[in-house]
């Protein structure tokens, strides 16, 4: 699974490395960056995710209707002038909708995959530093999460607190953190390992200094990968969670939702399902695109490919 | 490689444990009452009485623990509240559903995913391995409920090819033996029938299938460029063999385990992730059945129907873990 997404470098036309001048100490941040920008793809998929950040931030100002304004009079109207995407079922402007559903999407996205990291970040160290029987225990939880099809647990979570947006994201945050706990723990076992660990431990640095001074900062780069291909897969999530009626409740312009309540329609009114769809996808597309990117610039074994 | 094996098998007592602990507790999560909530606002206190005596919540809750655990090993798993029938026999003919089209799924991924990573590993950088990359690229990020409504609209509704939901013609239904339809049309010598079950197969195992093929392309083209750099494949050109045989036997017999690999854990994904395709193509398959168990609050049956598909999904990657390490003789444990 972790070489799956990664095929990507080799895809891409090779184009020389500039040359960088010799006595400058390039940070490796600084270094990932150049690399990333030479990443077409990756390039692209930053775009469209920047694209999207700015449709759901001014989405008030594009939006032409409001997202729940009803026009009785133009139910499932084609594309046009007026609506862009044409109308849905209750006259609603599914232009209009799909913009604010940008608002959602990458709301669900941002929080629970901030949450997963947090909450998988704290277990890991804790396992991954702390060792004995509480790498155990954590461990443990951490396979009994992963046992399950990550789809089907989230809608365990949901079925129990009752189906909203809150509790979507809730589930999605949960199912995400024994990824990010696993990752950061097996950083820390061996970051612990090295020897200029060992030197700062002769040195008499405390603890908690090493882990915020040595452990975490290398461990950065690995959990920015993930996050960034995990936002993609939370918004799938969400839509998924949306379409069977358990994330999102109407009248909320949910991508998922919308593509449920727009079903029956497709043979009438296929933009009713085209929109919704095409803008999941391109929203995921982007982070896959970023985060293979980020994995290729920031993963050292993988640099010069 | 028995020690591994037995290593393997008493690693998984506590992830089977931790698994019953957790459907156990779907029921005592819910907020509120959950015979309450089971019967809804109208249900009197007797009905409400009755239903906490037949699953048990009124005694102590390691008793009720204890009484689960029991159960399931001697293959109990529970009543549905709903049709009030036991839920183990009610759950097979959904599972051989799913497993029926997980199956035609992960034939048509694997099949056509390696195949096209291979290819592109060949031709690398060829016009094929662009548009099988971004192919492969789309397909990981797309909605598999979307795929599945697009194909309705386009293959059923307009083109007329195939069937937009069910298993088999609901006027003709397949006689049921082993759940398998496309075998018990065989066994009841039914060609006809077996052509109708195959078409209500292909729109949805092909949905289903799409996002483990874009996986396994990805997978098999990226440990496919690594093998074809090493020295043993130069040697093999050198021969004079011919380059398909160079690419399918010699280099990809050794690109082959990581694949596997992938193969493996995305049979597990699927059995779970099927929920949203059962649900697009009307399958009657057991994410519906647990899908339409969360509508009616049918607690058992959701708790029952999560063990069961988690149980199997622990056993695929255990399954996978083994032949890994019986497949290359490099890995030691």
């Amino acid at each position: 699974m972790e070489r799956e997404l990664s095929t990507d470098q080799s895809v891409m036309p090779k184009t020389p490395i500039p040359e960088q001048p010799d006595d400058t100490v390039v940070s490796p941040w600084r270094e990932a960056f150049w690399q990333l920008k030479k990443n077409k793809l990756a390039v692209f998929g930053a775009f469209i995710i920047i694209f999207f950040v700015l449709v759901a931030i001014i989405a008030p100002f594009i939006a032409p209707y409001g997202y729940d304004e009803l026009h009785a009079g133009e139910r499932l109207t084609g594309p046009s002038t007026q609506n862009w995407f044409g109308t849905d079922d209750l006259g609603r402007d599914i232009f209009t909708r799909i913009v604010y559903g940008a608002r959602i999407s990458l709301f669900v996205g941002f929080f629970s995959v901030t949450g997963a990291l947090v909450m998988g970040t704290l277990l890991g160290v804790i396992a991954g530093f702390f060792g004995r029987w509480i790498d155990l225990l954590i461990s443990r939880i951490f396979d009994v999460l992963l046992a399950f099809p990550s789809i089907l647990l989230a809608i365990a979570i949901v079925a129990i607190l009752g189906p909203s947006l809150q509790n979507a994201l809730l589930a999605i945050a949960i199912i995400n953190i024994p990824i990010f706990g696993r990752l950061v723990r097996s950083r820390v076992l061996s970051i612990r390992e090295e020897e200029y660990i060992l030197a700062a431990k002769a040195l008499g640095m405390k603890n908690s200094r090493i882990l915020f001074h040595h452990i975490l900062p290398n461990s950065v780069a690995p959990i920015i990968v993930q996050a960034t291909l995990s936002f993609g897969s939370a918004i799938l999530e969400a839509a998924a969670l949306g379409f069977l009626g358990l994330g999102a409740q109407p009248p909320t312009p949910e991508w998922g939702k919308m593509l449920s309540d727009a079903r029956q329609y497709i043979q009438t009114a296929p933009w009713t399902v085209l929109f919704p769809g095409l803008s999941i996808m391109l929203v995921v597309l982007g982070f896959n695109l970023l985060g293979d990117g980020l994995r290729d610039a920031l993963d050292p074994k993988m640099k010069n490919m | 490689m028995l020690a591994y094996t037995i290593r393997r098998l008493l690693l998984l007592i506590p992830v089977l444990f931790g698994m019953s602990i957790v459907t156990f507790a779907i029921i005592y999560l819910i907020p509120g009452n959950p015979a309450r909530i089971i019967l809804g606002d109208h249900a009197t206190e007797k009905a409400i009485a009755n239903l906490e005596e037949q699953l048990g919540l009124n005694k102590p809750l390691y008793i009720q623990y204890l009484n689960y655990i029991s159960n399931l090993l001697r293959g109990d798993l529970g009543t549905s509240i709903r049709t009030n029938s036991p839920i183990a026999s009610e759950l097979w003919p959904h599972l051989a559903a799913t497993f029926e089209l997980t199956i035609f799924a992960m034939l048509f991924a694997t099949i056509i995913g390696v195949n096209a990573g291979i290819i592109s590993a060949w031709k690398k950088n060829s016009w094929f391995d662009y548009l099988a990359m971004i192919v492969a690229l789309i397909g990981v990020s797309m909605p598999v409920f979307w795929l599945g409504l697009m194909q309705q609209w386009i293959f059923s509704q307009e083109l007329g090819w195939f069937p937009s939901f069910g298993r088999d013609n609901p006027r003709d239904p397949v006689q049921m033996i082993t759940g398998f339809y496309l075998i018990d049309t065989l066994l009841a010598g039914r060609i006809d029938q077996f052509w109708t079950v195959l078409k209500h197969l292909v729109m949805p195992g092909i949905a289903l299938g799409t996002i483990p093929m874009a996986i396994i392309a990805r997978m098999t083209r990226s440990s496919m460029l690594e093998v074809l750099q090493s020295d043993f494949i130069r040697t093999v050109e050198a021969k004079g063999t011919r380059k398909f045989v160079v690419i399918y036997k010699h280099a990809f017999k050794n690109a082959v385990i990581p694949v596997l690999t992938v193969v493996g854990l995305q049979t597990g994904t699927l059995l779970g992730g099927a929920i949203l395709t059962e649900t697009i193509f009307s399958w009657p398959g057991v994410g519906r059945y647990i899908f339409e168990a969360i509508g009616t609050r049918d607690y058992p049956v959701i708790q029952s129907g999560i063990l069961v598909i988690a149980f199997i999904f622990v056993i695929i990657n255990l399954l996978v873990d083994l032949i890994y390490s019986y497949i290359d003789p490099r890995i030691k444990y």
